[in-house]
C-alpha cells in the first residue's frame, strides 16, 4: 500500500496477531468467490471483430491454387498476386492494430500447389516501408527474399520450382525481422506431393498473436489472427471422418506455442514432409517457424476444445472448439 | 475614467475568445496538426471487490478521449461491462465491472487495453472484499479512529501536571520537543503527499494539489491566527499561550485527517492487517502528539473543557479520515489532505518558533536545540513500531 509511507511497512499480515481494531470483517480464510464463472465463450468482451480483414471460418479452408497454366514441357505453372499493404485491422472488438499485410489480410492467403509445379509470384510493394517474401523451401539465392528488399511502390517476381512437398512458411524477410513478422507479413504455403494423401477434411490453422502495445510481449494470442474466433463459431467436422490441419506456428516474441486436442490423439506429420507419421499424440509443441500436418477422427459426438496449451496463450485468445456431429446440419 | 476600467479589464479577455475562436474555426491548426496516435493516460483511482466481481473506477487524466477495448485479468481476456459507455473523455470517469472468481488474500493482475492497442495496468495487492458502508462498518473504523488517534493523544495530554512541575528552561525545552516532533510529522506528510500525487490522473497536476495543499493551509493559519491574536489584543500572554495550543492541535489535527485516511484506506483494501503489535505502536507514536499540545500552557491553568476541545480538535479527524478513506478513497482527495496536514503543522512550527525567541530574544539555546533533536529522535524511535 502506498501512501501510508510513515506506516510504510504495513505489509500484507503483518505479525498475524488479530488486531484490536479489527473486530468485524478482517479475517477471511483463502476463499474462492466463485459462483459465476463466465460461459467460455464470452470470454471476450463484445462479439466478434468485425475489421479483422478476414473471416476466421472461410480462411480456415481457403486455398489459394493461383491461375494455372500449363507449359510446353507439361508442368503446371501457378500464378499469384501478392500485394504488401498497411492496414489497421481491428484484431478483437474494438482493438485496432495497425498491421503490415499481404494482400490486406493476416495471415496472407494460403498458397497451394504440387511438388514440381513451377510458381511465379508477383509481389507489388504498396506499404511504406520495404518488404519481401521470403519462401521456405528449395530456390535459387536471388529468390530468397532476403538480399533483393523492394522498396515500396517496387515490385518483385519471385519464380521458382515447388519444392520439397510439405508445408512451408512464407514471411516477409525485411530488417527488422522480428517487427516485418509480428506486424503480420506471413502465410502458409502447402505443397502436395505427387502422390496425394487421402481424402479428408482440410483445414489451414496458423498460430499468430499480436502485440498490440508494441513491449515486446503478446497481448493476443490466436489462429488465424482472430482471438476466440473458433470458440464464438465452433468448427463443425463430422464424426469418424479423417481431419487433417495444416498447422504452422509464426508466433513471435513467445519462444514455444502448442496445439491440444481434447479427446482424440492425432498423428503429427513433422513439416509435411513424409507420408508416414512422426507420432501419435494430443499435445504438440512447436518453435517459432515450425509447421507440421496433423490428422484425426473424433469417435464421439459433442463439442471438443483444442487450444494451446500454455494456458496463459489460451487465455488469451488461442483457444477454440469443434462440434462433432453424426450428421452436418449446416 | 473610473467606469472604464472594467472595460479595460475586459479588453484581454475579449481578445482572447476571439483568438480562441480564430484558432478552433480558423484552421490554422492544420498546420501544427500531425498524424500520431493519441495519447491515453487512464487512471485507476478506486477498486471494489464483491463475492466474484472486480469493479474499478477509473479516471481519464489525459489530452484526448480513451476508448476501453478489452479487459485483462491475470493475463486472461475476460467479459466486463463499462458505464457509462467504453469511450471516457478528457477528465472524465467510467466505471468497468468485471465478473471474476478472485481469491482472498492473493494478488490479481489487471491489464485495460485501450482501441489503439495501449495497456494501462493495474495490481490489487491483495484482494479482499471491499467494505460496505454500514453502521458496523463506521463502528469499525470509529474504533481505528479512537485508537490510533484520539485516545493517545488525550494520554498525552495527561503530562500537564508534569510539565507544570518543571522549570522554565524544562518547559522551553519541552516546546523545543514539540518543535521537533511537528518537523517529522511535516517532512513525512510532506512526502506520503509527493509520494501519492505520483498516483493522481495526470490532468489534475498532483505536484500541483501538494502546493495548494500545504501552502493553502500554511497562508489559511497564517492569517487566520494573527487576525485573531490582534483582535483579542496581545496583552493577554496565558490567552496567547492557549491559541498557540490550539493552533498546535488544530495543525496536528489536520494531519491526523490524513493519517485517518491513509489508514482507513489501507485498511479497507486489505493492505494492512491492524494486529496489536501495530495498533499499540501507532499509540506510542501519537501519543507524543497530546505533549506537544500541552507544552505551551504547561505554566497555566487551562480548563479541563479547554484541554478537552484540544485533544478533540487534534485527535478527532483521524476518526474522520478514517472514514473517508474508507469508504471513498481516492489518490486526489488522500493528496490534498497530506499536504494540507504538512503545510498546516509546518506554520505551526513557525509560530513555536516566535514563542520560544520570546522570552530571551534567542530560540536557540543549547537545551532548546537539544529539545529539537530529542523530538525528531523520538518520532524517528517511536515509527520503529510502527514499521515492520
Amino acid at each position: 500500500m502506498k501512501g501510508l509511507s510513515r506506516r510504510d511497512a504495513l505489509k500484507r499480515g503483518l505479525l498475524g496477531i488479530a488486531g484490536a481494531a479489527s473486530a468485524s470483517s478482517a479475517a477471511h480464510a483463502s476463499v474462492l468467490h466463485g459462483t459465476s464463472h463466465p460461459n467460455p465463450h464470452t470470454v471476450m468482451t463484445g462479439g466478434l471483430p468485425q475489421g479483422a480483414g478476414i473471416d476466421p471460418s472461410a480462411f480456415l479452408r481457403h486455398f489459394d491454387y493461383g491461375a494455372v497454366s500449363r507449359r510446353a514441357n507439361g508442368q503446371t505453372v501457378r500464378e499469384y498476386r501478392m500485394i504488401a499493404m498497411d492496414r489497421n485491422l481491428e484484431v478483437m472488438p474494438g482493438l485496432f492494430y495497425s498491421a503490415w499485410t499481404y494482400n490486406g489480410q493476416v495471415p496472407g492467403p494460403t498458397l497451394r500447389c504440387t511438388e514440381g509445379d513451377l510458381l511465379r509470384v508477383h509481389f507489388h510493394n504498396a506499404g511504406t516501408h520495404p518488404h519481401s517474401i521470403h519462401f521456405h523451401g528449395f530456390h535459387p539465392a536471388n529468390m530468397d527474399g532476403v538480399f533483393e528488399q523492394i522498396e515500396p511502390g517496387g515490385a518483385f517476381v519471385y519464380e521458382f520450382e515447388a519444392s520439397p512437398f510439405g508445408l512451408q512458411l512464407y514471411h516477409c524477410h525485411t530488417m527488422p525481422l522480428k517487427r516485418h513478422i509480428a506486424k503480420g507479413l506471413y502465410g502458409a504455403l502447402i505443397i502436395d506431393p505427387r502422390r496425394t494423401r487421402p481424402q479428408a477434411n482440410e483445414m489451414v490453422m496458423v498460430m499468430n498473436g499480436f502485440d498490440v502495445n508494441f513491449d515486446g510481449e503478446n497481448e493476443i494470442y490466436a489462429v488465424n489472427t482472430v482471438p476466440f474466433a473458433y470458440q464464438a463459431n465452433p468448427i463443425v467436422l463430422r464424426r469418424g471422418e479423417l481431419n487433417r490441419i495444416y498447422l504452422v506456428n509464426v508466433l513471435e516474441f513467445d519462444l514455444l506455442n502448442s496445439l491440444h486436442t481434447h479427446a482424440t490423439f492425432f498423428h503429427v506429420y513433422r513439416t509435411g514432409s513424409s507420408l508416414t507419421p512422426h507420432e501419435f499424440t494430443d499435445t504438440i509443441s512447436m518453435g517459432q517457424g515450425e509447421r507440421h500436418i496433423v490428422e484425426f477422427k473424433y469417435d464421439h459426438p459433442g463439442k471438443f476444445m483444442f487450444h494451446a496449451h500454455q494456458s496463459e496463450f489460451a487465455e488469451l485468445g488461442w483457444m477454440g472448439v469443434f462440434d462433432v456431429q453424426d450428421k452436418i446440419t449446416t | 475614467m473610473k467606469g472604464n476600467r472594467w472595460l479595460w479589464f475586459a479588453l484581454p479577455f475579449g481578445l482572447l475568445a476571439a483568438l480562441s475562436l480564430f484558432v478552433i474555426k480558423g484552421g490554422t491548426l492544420s498546420r501544427l496538426a500531425r498524424d500520431v496516435p493519441p495519447v491515453e493516460e487512464l487512471t485507476v483511482d478506486r477498486v471494489q471487490l464483491t463475492p466474484g466481481q472486480i469493479v474499478l473506477d477509473v479516471v481519464n487524466g489525459g489530452p484526448d478521449p480513451v476508448t476501453v477495448a478489452q479487459v485483462m485479468v491475470d493475463e486472461a481476456y475476460w467479459t466486463h461491462t463499462m458505464t457509462p459507455g467504453p469511450t471516457v473523455d478528457r477528465l472524465g470517469r467510467a466505471r468497468i465491472a468485471i465478473p471474476y472468481p478472485w481469491v482472498a488474500g492473493e494478488p490479481h493482475q489487471i491489464k485495460l487495453v485501450t482501441a489503439t492497442g495501449v495497456t494501462f495496468d493495474h495490481e490489487i495487492a491483495v484482494a479482499t472484499e471491499t467494505p460496505k458502508a454500514n453502521a458496523g462498518y463506521f463502528l469499525t473504523f470509529t474504533l481505528i479512529g479512537l485508537y490510533v488517534g484520539v485516545l493517545p493523544v488525550a494520554i498525552g495530554l495527561l503530562w500537564l501536571p508534569f510539565l507544570k512541575r518543571l522549570d522554565q528552561r524544562w518547559i522551553h525545552f519541552a516546546l523545543s520537543l514539540t518543535a521537533g516532533l511537528l518537523i517529522f510529522l511535516a517532512v513525512e506528510a510532506l512526502h506520503e503527499a509527493l509520494e501519492m500525487s505520483g498516483r493522481v490522473a495526470g490532468a489534475f497536476q498532483g505536484i500541483g494539489l501538494v502546493a495548494i495543499g500545504a501552502l493553502g493551509a500554511w497562508l489559511v493559519l497564517q492569517a487566520f491566527g494573527g487576525a485573531g491574536s490582534r483582535a483579542q489584543g496581545a496583552d493577554n500572554p496565558a490567552q496567547q499561550r492557549m491559541r498557540l495550543a490550539f493552533l498546535i492541535a488544530l495543525g496536528i489535527g489536520l494531519h491526523n485527517l490524513g493519517e485517518g485516511l491513509a489508514i482507513g484506506a489501507a485498511y479497507a483494501q486489505g493492505a494492512v492487517t491492524l494486529g496489536a503489535f501495530l495498533v499499540v505502536g501507532f499509540m506510542i507514536h501519537n501519543t507524543t502528539e497530546g505533549l506537544g499540545i500541552v507544552a505551551p500552557v504547561a505554566q497555566d491553568n487551562p480548563s479541563l473543557k479547554k484541554l478537552a476541545i484540544a485533544g478533540l480538535l487534534a485527535g478527532g479527524p483521524t476518526i474522520l479520515g478514517a472514514w473517508l478513506g474508507g469508504v471513498s478513497y481516492s489518490p486526489l482527495l488522500a493528496t490534498l489532505c497530506l499536504a494540507i496536514g504538512a503545510g498546516a503543522i509546518l506554520q505551526v512550527v513557525g509560530v513555536l518558533y516566535k514563542a520560544l525567541r520570546q522570552p530571551t530574544g534567542d530560540a536557540w539555546s543549547p537545551l532548546n536545540a537539544m529539545g529539537v533533536a530529542t523530538g525528531l529522535l523520538i518520532m524517528y524511535a517511536t515509527g520503529l513500531l510502527v514499521a515492520a
